[in-house]
């Protein structure tokens, strides 16, 4: 044991020598159209302003592979991209480093990050750089009078046909309410009593033979491809990329859309926390921002970035404001994912969401 | 030359010892030698699997995050009755403890503990610990004032449940029991009693692919087993293909064979089978879990088979049917008796295989075709329920045990031939 801890010493000592001019940190993220936005936002001006390089690793979300790395007191990754209710639990049990805000770039025009940034974007221990939301979507070559609310989604006999859903209790839940007629305002009210989450189980009985389950977020438009079902619910960045990058056939139902917040977070006991908080600082700035969303229809979080934000990269026509979850026209029914609220109750949900399943 | 003889009558060896003692020595330095050769493998069995299993296993029923956390709580709820009014000095300590995980940024893993006993209470736990510092005596009025949830004696039941670091809580929970503040075990509400059944499916399942396997393969076998050999190792590669191929790629292949839009539907409804709005589900659900896990199994059960029905001689079968047998009886009565060692050897494989299989229901399961491992997988990954994870791998163990001894205690486990 001894030895193999000299043996590793002396590694790490030859690799940090030998890279002491331009060192590198591992950066964690979601793969695919997403990964790819960031390495272009991020990562390659990084490595050109900075000289540091930046390896990307993918990961299909939650926090088990940063617990067992922290509890193992082996970390390897640096920094990793997280939705909000696992930044906040993964805060609470001491898996990140507290961040100071003051490390965080000002707007060009001089405005405090803290005041630039949408409200709740910064946690004591993760900075938002992204606002994402899960929206629905239907083939329109296939259907030529769609669907164009959330009730349509749950209306079998109007609009025949499968429905993609991710399988588990988030986001079902919300949209089932939805559909029920509970305004976005009051759904987590609804939620929180137990009458309330028999209603939306009682709605999700309504098209629960015609559902198929999706996990991870490439499948939905693979399926719509497939003509596996009619609509599904999906991450609208994917669906955006499949319309701007392969050209499919398919649009986006904004109704009822529920956004949340990706953030960026250090690994406890990071091998190199202070390159992955100086990377942090500069990937979350204005700039940096505003040319991801020519990459990927995700909103920045920023809000010194709208201005900036630009057309798709290979369509210049292609303008990139109107496709974000948060333009205007597509945020009148917006529900915000309530992180506390899962925090509280995914436990309980989530066992009777599978029970559900499987009776 | 006379054998050289000790007093007593026994034989010596050449310097004058015993020779059965000089027979030992030697007997003692060979099956060293051996062992030693063992050695390398044991420690590898030792450090890469029993360590890790005995580790993992020893938290389904052994979870010491509360106690850990919470030290000066805890011995007051163990004291405590469950019954009465918890008093003065168990908020004293509760405050106590909450400024030191404030301190420690230790409080999730306390709440979460708690959370799972008792559902919602994360954010009373997170949002106490945040007010806990400017908190003043008397402690019991003022936690009520700051979060009026603290006067709920639930909140200190699961507290007490999750205080013992030693608990049968999560084993229960893993066959759809409940443990309780007072030391009893009473079933689940209806509406989350979701393990057993899946236990059985996973059985089920199982049970089908190893039917479906030997139905399909030991014609394959016995086919493969009396070809010529040119023609045999031809077909043999054909089973062995999809061996070398990944589990992932034939799991896909899968998914667009069967699928709405998928090959086999298309010739369906292309021979008037199926109409074209009404096609067959094949995929997302137990029946694409079934097709698919008998073709990735199938390999398992055909090569035991196989290396069975070659060392049988054909002369038995032809000696039987000169003997007047029906074609029937001489399969029957004589051939398939002699193959019983390769169906025991294949089925226990498929069976053992299939019972934890993971990446093919996952991806083609569906609602109604997931089997117990991609719910260990799930609170491994998603629920971070490691206690439950393993609670649930313990149970699958046991069962699987259980199943080996009944297959032992009838078919015989020496009955049994991998080749």
């Amino acid at each position: 044991m001894k030895i193999k801890t000299i043996l590793l010493g002396a590694a790490a000592t030859a690799l940090v020598a030998g890279a002491a001019s331009a060192g590198s940190i591992v950066a964690v993220s979601w793969g695919g159209a997403y990964t790819k936005s960031q390495v272009e936002a991020y990562h390659k001006p990084w490595t050109a302003a900075t000289g540091n390089k930046v390896i990307s690793e993918d990961y299909s979300g939650g926090l088990a592979e940063v617990k067992s790395q922290v509890e193992a007191g082996n970390v390897t990754w640096d920094i990793v991209d997280l939705e909000m209710s696992d930044a906040v639990r993964g805060c609470d049990e001491g898996l990140f480093e507290t961040i100071d805000p003051a490390i965080l770039p000002a707007a060009p025009d001089g405005t405090p990050a803290t005041e630039d940034f949408i409200p709740g974007a910064i946690t004591e221990c993760a900075v938002a750089n992204i606002v994402w939301s899960t929206i629905f979507a239907y083939d329109n070559s296939k259907m030529a009078n769609g669907p164009t609310t959330i009730a349509d989604f749950f209306d079998t006999a109007k609009f025949p046909g499968k429905r993609g859903l991710r399988k588990g209790p988030k986001a079902n839940l919300e949209l089932a309410l939805a559909a029920d007629g509970v305004a976005a305002a009051d759904i987590y009210k609804v939620l929180g009593t137990p009458e309330g989450v028999d209603r939306a189980f009682a709605k999700l009985d309504t098209i629960k033979g015609d559902v198929v389950w999706w996990e991870a977020g490439a499948q939905p438009p693979q399926l719509l491809a497939d003509g596996e079902v009619a609509m599904t619910t999906a991450y609208n960045g994917r669906i955006f990329n499949a319309v701007a990058a392969e050209d499919k056939p398919f649009s986006i139902v904004w109704d009822s859309q529920i956004f949340d917040v990706d953030l960026w977070a250090v690994v406890k006991g990071a091998p190199n926390k202070d390159l992955a908080m100086e990377f942090l600082a500069f990937s979350t700035a204005t700039e940096q921002l505003a040319a991801q969303a020519s990459y990927i229809s995700y909103g920045p979080a920023r809000k010194s970035s709208a201005p900036l934000v630009g057309s798709y990269h290979t369509k210049p026509d292609l303008a990139m404001g109107p496709q974000m979850p948060t333009a205007p026209e597509n945020f009148k029914t917006a529900i915000q994912n309530d992180f506390e609220f899962w925090a509280d109750n995914q436990d309980e949900l989530n066992e009777r969401f599978n029970t559900w399943l499987i009776n | 030359m006379t054998d050289a003889t000790d007093a007593s009558g026994n034989l010596l060896a050449a310097d004058g010892t015993p020779l059965k003692k000089k027979l030992g020595q030697a007997l003692f330095r060979s099956r060293l030698r051996a062992f030693g050769l063992t050695v390398p493998l044991l420690l590898l069995i030792l450090l890469a699997f029993v360590l890790p299993v005995t580790t993992f296993l020893k938290q389904a029923v052994y979870n010491p995050q509360f106690e850990k956390h919470m030290p000066n709580l805890t011995p007051l709820l163990a004291d405590w009755d469950a019954v009465s009014e918890p008093d003065e000095a168990m908020y004293a300590a509760l405050v106590a403890d909450l400024v030191l995980n404030k301190k420690n940024k230790t409080i999730g893993k306390v709440a979460s503990r708690v959370n799972r006993e008792y559902s919602g209470t994360r954010s009373l736990f997170t949002g106490s610990a945040r007010k806990a510092k400017k908190l003043k005596p008397p402690y019991k009025e003022a936690l009520i004032k700051a979060k009026p949830k603290w006067d709920n004696i639930e909140v200190w039941k699961a507290m007490k449940i999750a205080g013992k670091s030693w608990t049968p809580a999560f084993v229960a929970s893993a066959v759809d029991l409940k443990y309780t503040a007072d030391g009893s075990i009473e079933r689940k509400q209806e509406d989350r009693r979701v393990h057993l059944k899946l236990f059985a499916r996973t059985m089920r399942i199982a049970v089908i692919v190893m039917l479906a396997g030997l139905v399909l393969g030991y014609p394959v076998a016995y086919l493969l087993s009396t070809l010529p050999a040119r023609s045999s190792n031809m077909l043999l590669i054909l089973v062995l293909l999809p061996f070398w191929t990944s589990l992932l790629v034939r799991t896909t292949a899968w998914i667009a064979m069967l699928q709405g839009q998928g090959v086999l539907n298309d010739l369906f409804v292309l021979f008037g089978l199926a109409s074209d709005e009404d096609r067959f589900s094949l995929i997302y659900n137990e029946t694409g879990t079934l097709i698919a896990m008998t073709h990735i199994l199938l390999p398992f059960m055909i090569l035991p088979l196989y290396s069975v029905m070659k060392t049988i001689p054909p002369s038995y079968v032809r000696a039987a049917r000169s003997m007047g047998a029906t074609q029937w009886t001489a399969f029957w009565r004589v051939y398939f008796p002699q193959t019983i060692p390769g169906i025991g050897a294949g089925g226990i494989l498929v069976f053992i295989l299939a019972i934890s299989f993971y990446i093919t229901p996952a991806l083609v399961g569906g609602q109604d075709g997931t089997m117990i491992s991609n719910f260990i997988d799930f609170h491994m990954r998603k629920s971070l329920n490691w206690s439950l994870a393993s609670a649930m791998g313990l149970v699958l163990l046991v069962i699987v045990l259980f199943l080996y001894w009944i297959y032992d205690k009838v078919v015989g486990i020496d009955n049994m031939k991998l080749g």
